[in-house]
Parts: C-alpha cells; sequence; structure tokens
C-alpha cells in the first residue's frame, strides 16, 4: 500500500526523528499557505478598493447613467413628441453647461454660475445650523421630559405639515431684508424633520439601558449626556438626511419666491427670460449639491457611530 | 489561615410573604405571585428555580425597586425596598451593555460616576475584565464581542460597583451548552473572590445546584415558594461533584417538586381540571 499524500505523517522524510517532528512542521506550513493563498485571494486593501470602483457596482451605475441620457435624447432630440419641445436636450445642456460664451449667460466659465451656487449653499448651511442646533435639543427635551412634551408636542405637530412655502407671506413681512426670509424658510421643515427623529430616538432607547444606568448610579445629567445622547444618535442622524433634503426643497421654493439670487432665482429667472437649458443647469447642480451634502451626513454619522459597525476588526 | 475569603456581613435581603396583582381593571387582574417568603442570606448565593413563566422576573423587579408589591414588604439589610438604588444591581437577561460604549468604559463609567477617581476606576476595570478572561477585548464594543463575552463583561460591570446584593435575571440564558458550562465556572471563581451576597434566577436545575448554596424553588403561577433547599456542596467547585451523591439527592428531590409544576406551566388546562 502507497502513503497517502493527504496523510500529515506522510509529509516528512522516511526516518524516525523528522517522523516525530513531521506534524507540527505540516501544521506550520498549513498555515503559511493559507496565508499565501487568503492574500492571494483578496488582494491588499487598495486592490480591494479598486476592484469595488472598476468593478460591477462603478458598471451598472454607468450603465444606468447612460440609459437615463439616452432615453432623454430620444424623447427630445429623436422623438418630436408634442410639448416635448420644450425640455432642452442633453446636447444644448451640455453645449450650454461647458460653453465659454453661453447664449443664455449661465455655464462654468460664468462667475455669475458660481456665485449662485455659493448663495444656495450658504442658505442652506445656515438654516441647517439652526435648524439642528434647536431641534436636536428640543427633540431630546421631548423626549425626556413628559410634562414638557404634553405641552409643546401637539403645537409642533400642529405646526408641522404646514407646508414652508406658506410662511413666505409672513416671512417676508415681518423679517428683515430678503435673506433672513429666505433662511427661515429654509430652515422650518428641518426643524421638525430634525425635532421628530430626535425625539423617535429617545424613545427607541430600551428600557433595560435606563434601569442600567440607574442601578450604577448615574446621575440625571450622566444619563443624558451617556445614555440619551449617543442613544438616539442613530436617530438623530436620519433626521439629519432628511433635514438636508427638505432644506434644498424649501430653499429652492423660497428663493423663487422671495429671493434675487442663488440657484431657485436661476431657475425661476430662466423661466421668465425662456432660457431653458438654464432650469435644467440649475437641476442638475441642485441634484449634485443635494447628493453631496447627505452623503456628507452619512459620513459623519458612521464616523460617530463607529460602535454601530458589526464585525471583529476594531 | 485556611483561607482569606470572608463572607460578606451585608445583604441580606427578606422576602416576606411577597404577593403581586397585574392589571389595571378587576376584570384583567392576573395574580402573578401570590405568597413568597425566602431570605437570601449575606454572602450566600441564593437561587431561585422555578418553571418559565412562573414570575421569577416579577420577583426580580420587585427586589430592584422597579416596581412596588401589591401585599408584602422586601428589606435589605432591614431596610424596606422601595426604589431602585445603587445598593441593588441587576445583570439582565438580554444585555444591557451600553451599545456606544468601549467595554472598559461600559464597566468603569458607574464607579466614576459616583465620585471614584477614574484612573482607579478605570485600572479596577480592567482587573475585572482581565478576570472574567476579556483582558484583549478593552477597547472594543459590545457589538464587535460574541454573546457570552459580553455576559461576562455584564458581571464586571455589576461587580465594579461593589453592589450589597446581586440580581441576576438568568444571565446565561440563550448561549450554547459549552459556553454555558464554561460561563458558570468564571462566575463561581468571581463569586468565590468577591461573595457578593447573590440572588441568581434560572430555570436551569443543574446549574442551580451547581451554583447555590440555598435553592428556593417556585411553584407555577400563581406562585408561591414550594420548598427551600440548602446545598451542602464545598466551595469551590468543580464539575466532578455534580456526579456526586449528594448532588443526585438534590437533584431529586428538585427535580420531583419542579416535575409537577412544569406539568402546569406545559398544559394549564389539564392541570385545573
Amino acid at each position: 500500500m502507497r502513503t497517502q499524500p493527504l496523510d500529515p505523517m506522510a509529509l516528512g522524510g522516511s526516518d524516525a526523528d523528522d517522523r516525530s517532528d513531521s506534524p507540527r512542521r505540516y501544521a506550520d506550513e498549513r498555515e503559511k499557505a493559507l496565508l499565501d493563498a487568503h492574500q492571494r485571494a483578496a488582494g491588499s486593501e487598495t486592490g480591494r478598493v479598486r476592484q469595488m470602483l472598476v468593478g460591477s457596482n462603478l458598471r451598472y451605475t454607468a450603465l444606468g447613467f447612460v440609459a437615463f441620457v439616452i432615453v432623454w435624447y430620444i424623447l427630445t432630440d429623436l422623438l418630436t413628441l408634442p410639448r416635448f419641445n420644450f425640455l432642452p436636450s442633453p446636447v444644448a445642456v451640455f453645449t450650454q453647461w461647458t460653453s465659454t460664451d453661453p447664449q443664455y449667460g449661465i455655464s462654468v466659465f460664468t462667475p455669475i454660475y458660481y456665485e449662485h451656487i455659493l448663495v444656495s449653499i450658504r442658505r442652506v448651511l445656515l438654516a441647517f445650523g439652526i435648524a439642528v442646533a434647536a431641534g436636536v435639543p428640543l427633540g431630546i427635551l421631548l423626549g425626556w421630559n413628559r410634562t414638557f412634551y404634553n405641552l409643546v408636542f401637539p403645537i409642533v405637530e400642529l405646526l408641522r405639515p404646514i407646508p414652508p412655502l406658506a410662511w413666505v407671506p409672513f416671512a417676508v413681512l415681518i423679517l428683515p431684508g430678503v435673506e433672513s426670509s429666505v433662511v427661515f424658510v429654509t430652515l422650518l421643515a428641518a426643524f421638525f424633520a430634525t425635532v421628530l427623529n430626535t425625539l423617535l430616538g429617545v424613545w427607541s432607547i430600551s428600557d433595560d439601558y435606563f434601569r442600567a444606568a440607574h442601578c450604577l448610579g448615574y446621575r440625571r445629567i450622566d444619563v443624558l449626556m451617556r445614555v440619551i445622547v449617543p442613544g438616539a444618535m442613530p436617530y438623530v442622524f436620519t433626521g439629519l438626511q432628511i433635514a438636508m433634503g427638505v432644506s434644498w426643497f424649501s430653499l429652492v421654493g423660497g428663493e423663487m419666491i422671495a429671493g434675487r439670487s442663488g440657484l431657485g432665482f436661476l431657475i425661476f429667472d430662466a423661466y421668465m427670460q425662456v432660457a431653458l437649458p438654464n432650469i435644467v443647469i440649475g437641476m442638475i447642480t441642485l441634484g449634485l449639491l443635494g447628493y453631496l451634502s447627505s452623503a456628507g451626513i452619512r459620513r459623519v454619522g458612521a464616523w460617530l457611530m463607529a460602535w454601530q459597525e458589526k464585525g471583529r476588526s476594531a | 489561615m485556611m483561607t482569606q475569603r470572608s463572607t460578606k456581613s451585608y445583604g441580606h435581603c427578606v422576602v416576606d410573604a411577597v404577593g403581586k396583582v397585574y392589571g389595571a381593571t378587576e376584570d384583567e387582574a392576573e395574580i402573578v405571585l401570590k405568597d413568597c417568603t425566602f431570605d437570601v442570606p449575606a454572602g450566600s448565593l441564593t437561587v431561585l428555580l422555578g418553571p418559565s413563566g412562573c414570575g421569577k422576573s416579577t420577583l426580580v423587579n420587585l427586589i430592584a425597586g422597579y416596581d412596588k408589591p401589591t401585599l408584602g414588604r422586601i428589606t435589605l439589610d432591614g431596610a424596606p425596598v422601595s426604589a431602585p438604588g445603587v445598593d441593588r444591581i441587576v445583570v439582565f437577561q438580554e444585555t444591557a451593555l451600553f451599545p456606544w460604549m468601549t467595554l472598559l468604559d461600559n464597566v468603569a463609567y458607574g464607579p466614576i460616576q459616583t465620585g471614584r477617581p477614574r484612573r482607579e476606576a478605570e485600572q479596577e476595570a480592567s482587573e475585572l475584565l482581565r478576570a472574567v478572561g476579556l483582558a484583549g477585548f478593552q477597547d472594543r464594543y459590545p457589538s464587535q464581542i460574541s454573546g457570552g463575552m459580553q455576559r461576562r463583561a455584564e458581571v464586571a460591570r455589576a461587580l465594579i460597583t461593589r453592589p450589597k446584593l446581586m440580581l441576576m435575571d438568568e444571565p446565561f440564558r440563550g448561549l450554547d451548552h459549552m459556553s454555558r458550562g464554561l460561563m458558570q465556572e468564571y462566575y463561581l471563581k468571581l463569586f468565590d473572590e468577591h461573595r457578593t451576597t447573590t440572588l441568581f434566577v434560572t430555570s436551569e436545575i443543574d446549574e442551580a445546584i451547581f451554583l447555590a448554596d440555598r435553592l428556593v424553588i417556585l411553584s407555577y403561577k400563581p406562585t408561591v415558594v414550594q420548598t427551600v433547599i440548602d446545598v451542602p456542596l464545598p466551595r469551590p467547585r468543580n464539575f466532578q461533584m455534580l456526579t456526586s451523591s449528594t448532588y443526585g439527592q438534590i437533584k431529586d428531590q428538585a427535580l420531583g417538586l419542579l416535575y409537577d409544576e412544569a406539568l402546569k406551566a406545559f398544559d394549564p388546562g389539564k392541570a385545573a381540571a
């Protein structure tokens, strides 16, 4: 009978000394082989990132975009559908957007384009900042104190469904200047989204944590800072993402009605001037800014809530 | 000097004729605890053993002060229990480690909040984590370690507060058989070292006898204390004792009592008939 190649005892030499030593050597070699194989399969960290970027994920995303633009092109340039002639084709938008001498005055080479963008970003950040600075503490207070909840929450719930644009007339009449009224209209929906999600966040914290904190001798302030605030964090960040989204919604509405600048104004002005490609440029720009700001919040959230991540690699 | 371990002289808990009824209206009223009387001697490990759903957790909540008995009274070292306090600590069935804190912070923060210097608290937390076999894990978050490890970290977090009475509500439930056995050994080592008066709740008879100085056996709902059995097995204990004749006798006695109760819990209709 021949020795079986898979028998670890058979991997060593034939003399007695070697044989007593061979199981360990086999084990060592086995570990090394495993690690080598793992290394080859997984590749380096950068290799994995590259694979993710050029791999199937990105390929499908690109495919989606291409299909979207093709459909847009077919609808506007190839088919002459009734009333669709108002919608600029992707070619017209792209030409205008990248022109050094744009027909309607807006392109990546005109300073005015960036002025509108900056004005809008500044308004959104200011409104978002105020909404969060006021909304998170209010939400925590509502979740923490029953009396305060009964006193305030019904009012919040009645005010919340009122569309921000309904506030425009009084905002313009009462607040000084265009800027403060646009910011006010922008922050309303964000504020309510933040308050509501923070409140839900506080409510989502299991009673066990409060009981444990109690047993461990946490004072009220420690319960607030060490249990309620971190415990509500996942919901708060969901709220912040929603808040950022609705900030952009309301901003554009406010700028259309009350603004003299900003992307909402750019779109409305383009409509009045029948500079239709500018509308699409404004829309795409808003889409990009909205996406980037939400992604930024997700990043910050993931970083602050590293404790949520599953897995053993600390 | 045979031993330096001294039995704690505090933590004596008396449960005196305690009854608890739940339900808001007369129709809904359900007697959960009918008449429970037993005591947890200072420095002892007393085990509350009963069929699932018999109101063991209710008793724990009453002793912890989360809820008040309908009748009867509970005292700790002579003082009546009326609200939660730092002299009693509960280790829950589900993990209540704060998921947003590292293990070290989870263990160390209690004493820091109650005024111990941070460095001293962290030092002791480190030592306790080492004692429960989590030496290399103190900077991990609870979600990054296994269920058994979470249970151990939680025991460490309870011990560091130096409570008079530790209430352990089926702390090893849900762990697989092997981990459960190892947890019991680890836990007993800790108990032998600290001798914190403990009321340990379980529905596992082997776990109960292996751990207990004293067994309090409960009936099914409405719950009464059926028997209190002293377990004269010496400490430190090991798994060989599970085959001793003392162990066998106690198990026989307890099983006989539990079987009838478990049957009632299993098929309440039949028991009523």
